[in-house]
């Protein structure tokens, strides 16, 4: 029996609560080795197990796995959530990877200082203004229950992920969004989702302050990139948007 | 016959440059309409050509594609530049997302302020080189062929080509310490498509220019 995939990372959401959810969708057992310190961590780069010295790294079939968007993409072939086709998987990629600029502010929004008030009203309005439009527009379309080919796929498990990250900004963000308040229910009852959204899951909390000073002393942000970098991402984005 | 695919862009690299490549060593004629105003742009997305109002939007097989790394994939897998079964292509695919890294800090610096800019530069060379390089010469050291992936040569060769001609861009001596990689990066380019494609008149475009820096700047708005 194929031994079960190993993720490390640190315990909390970060980018690995992507990989989880999509293990969990294709109803893959899985263990975690989460550091707490920076000692730790640097074991795991002295180990030499990290090919760029960074996590996400999962440990899967024999290979240690790193840079989010490739373990997914393997997770999602081998699980069969990618398409049936090449002109399926090219849809569910830019779906995918046009929900990773929203999904990256939402994520280093705990990183902001108290003062910068207007990160999270950015965030709403991008997410109202630009991305769940399009994903209404995509059900609406073709009147289907997933994104692409009739089927579940990464860029649903994604997207649903997506959508209970903007609600725990702005709990009725779906609210002038009929289809994709449909889209939630249904895959929330899917059983694997279902069973990851119960309490004693390997789904993470949303960052909290304690988690945030765990974060900062193992990746050893300063208080000075914090400030660069939510202002980076956003100005990053400002360019692209 | 299909038609050629239709490249849309500012007249530069940017996120572009890696789909030009691509197609180029894949032997595919491309076309390119080049976004020269903010109307140009604005008229893309009233259109509803731009599903997440970006570019690169390539139309290409019947669709309008944007997200540059959704279409790189799509690419690679269609002209067999992706490896042989799912592990290869999770290797590619590791590599890549870390030479795309790598070139998108070195875009990025060039929109930083005059000032900070050679500094910035500076900092991505010796990250290229310590975190980059590195670990791409052991990787070929350790299994001894020619390309990165399956002994066989494949988009993450590309790739890797692509980075080492920006980095020695600003640094000509960036591979002094790695004979692997100068041994690489003499066997890719004598690739014919590749060689073609390193020619003057080719459609491969030069560093960006403040001119190039200014026209994003206008039509993106920042």
């Amino acid at each position: 029996m194929a031994a079960k995939p190993k993720l490390y990372y640190f315990d909390g959401r970060g980018r690995m609560e992507s990989v989880r959810w999509l293990l969990a969708a294709a109803g893959v057992e899985y263990e975690e080795q989460l550091f707490e310190t920076a000692e730790e961590f640097e074991n795991l780069i002295k180990g030499g197990k990290l090919m760029y010295q960074r996590v996400p790294m999962v440990e899967i079939d024999g290979m240690k796995m790193v840079e989010t968007r490739a373990i997914l993409r393997y997770i999602a072939a081998k699980y069969n959530l990618y398409g049936k086709d090449l002109k399926e998987q090219v849809l569910i990629d830019m779906y995918v990877e046009g929900m990773r600029d929203l999904y990256d502010i939402i994520m280093f929004l705990p990183l902001s200082f108290p003062e910068e008030k207007e990160n999270l009203r950015y965030i709403l309005e991008k997410a109202t203004d630009r991305f769940l439009p399009v994903y209404e527009k995509v059900l609406k379309d073709h009147g289907k229950n997933y994104l692409v080919g009739n089927q579940l796929s990464w860029a649903d498990i994604h997207l649903f992920e997506l959508i209970l990250m903007i609600e725990e900004c702005k709990s009725d963000v779906l609210l002038t969004f009929p289809k994709l308040q449909e889209f939630k229910v249904r895959v929330s009852k899917l059983p694997r989702i279902q069973k990851f959204l119960q309490p004693g899951s390997q789904r993470k909390p949303p960052m909290d302050a304690a988690g945030l000073e765990v974060a900062k002393n193992i990746f050893k942000f300063s208080k000075d990139k914090y400030l660069k970098r939510q202002r980076e991402v956003l100005k990053d984005l400002v360019g692209k948007l | 016959m299909a038609s050629k695919p239709i490249l849309h862009y500012v007249n530069g690299r940017g996120r572009m440059e890696s789909i030009r490549w691509l197609l180029a060593v894949a032997g595919v004629e491309f076309e390119e309409v080049f976004l020269e105003t903010r109307e140009q742009y604005l008229k893309l997305q009233e259109d509803g050509y731009l599903l997440f109002h970006q570019v690169p939007l390539v139309e290409i097989d019947g669709m309008k594609l944007t997200q540059t790394r959704a279409i790189l994939s799509y690419l690679a897998a269609k002209y067999n530049l992706y490896g042989k079964d799912l592990k290869e292509t999770a290797l590619i695919n590791m590599y890549t997302d870390g030479t795309l890294d790598l070139m998108l800090l070195i875009a990025l610096s060039y929109f930083k302020p005059a000032e900070q800019r050679e500094k910035e530069i500076e900092l991505v060379v010796e990250k290229a080189k310590s975190q980059y390089f590195t670990v791409f010469e052991k990787i070929l050291k350790n299994h001894g062929q020619d390309f990165l992936v399956g002994n066989k040569f494949s988009w993450a060769d590309i790739q890797l080509l692509e980075v080492i001609l920006m980095i020695e861009e600003s640094c000509p001596t960036a591979l002094s310490n790695f004979p692997l990689l100068q041994a690489f990066k003499t066997r890719i380019s004598n690739i014919p498509n590749i060689k073609k494609f390193l020619q003057p008149g080719s459609q491969r475009k030069p560093p960006p220019d403040d001119h190039y820096v200014a026209t994003v700047k206008e039509i993106l708005q920042f």
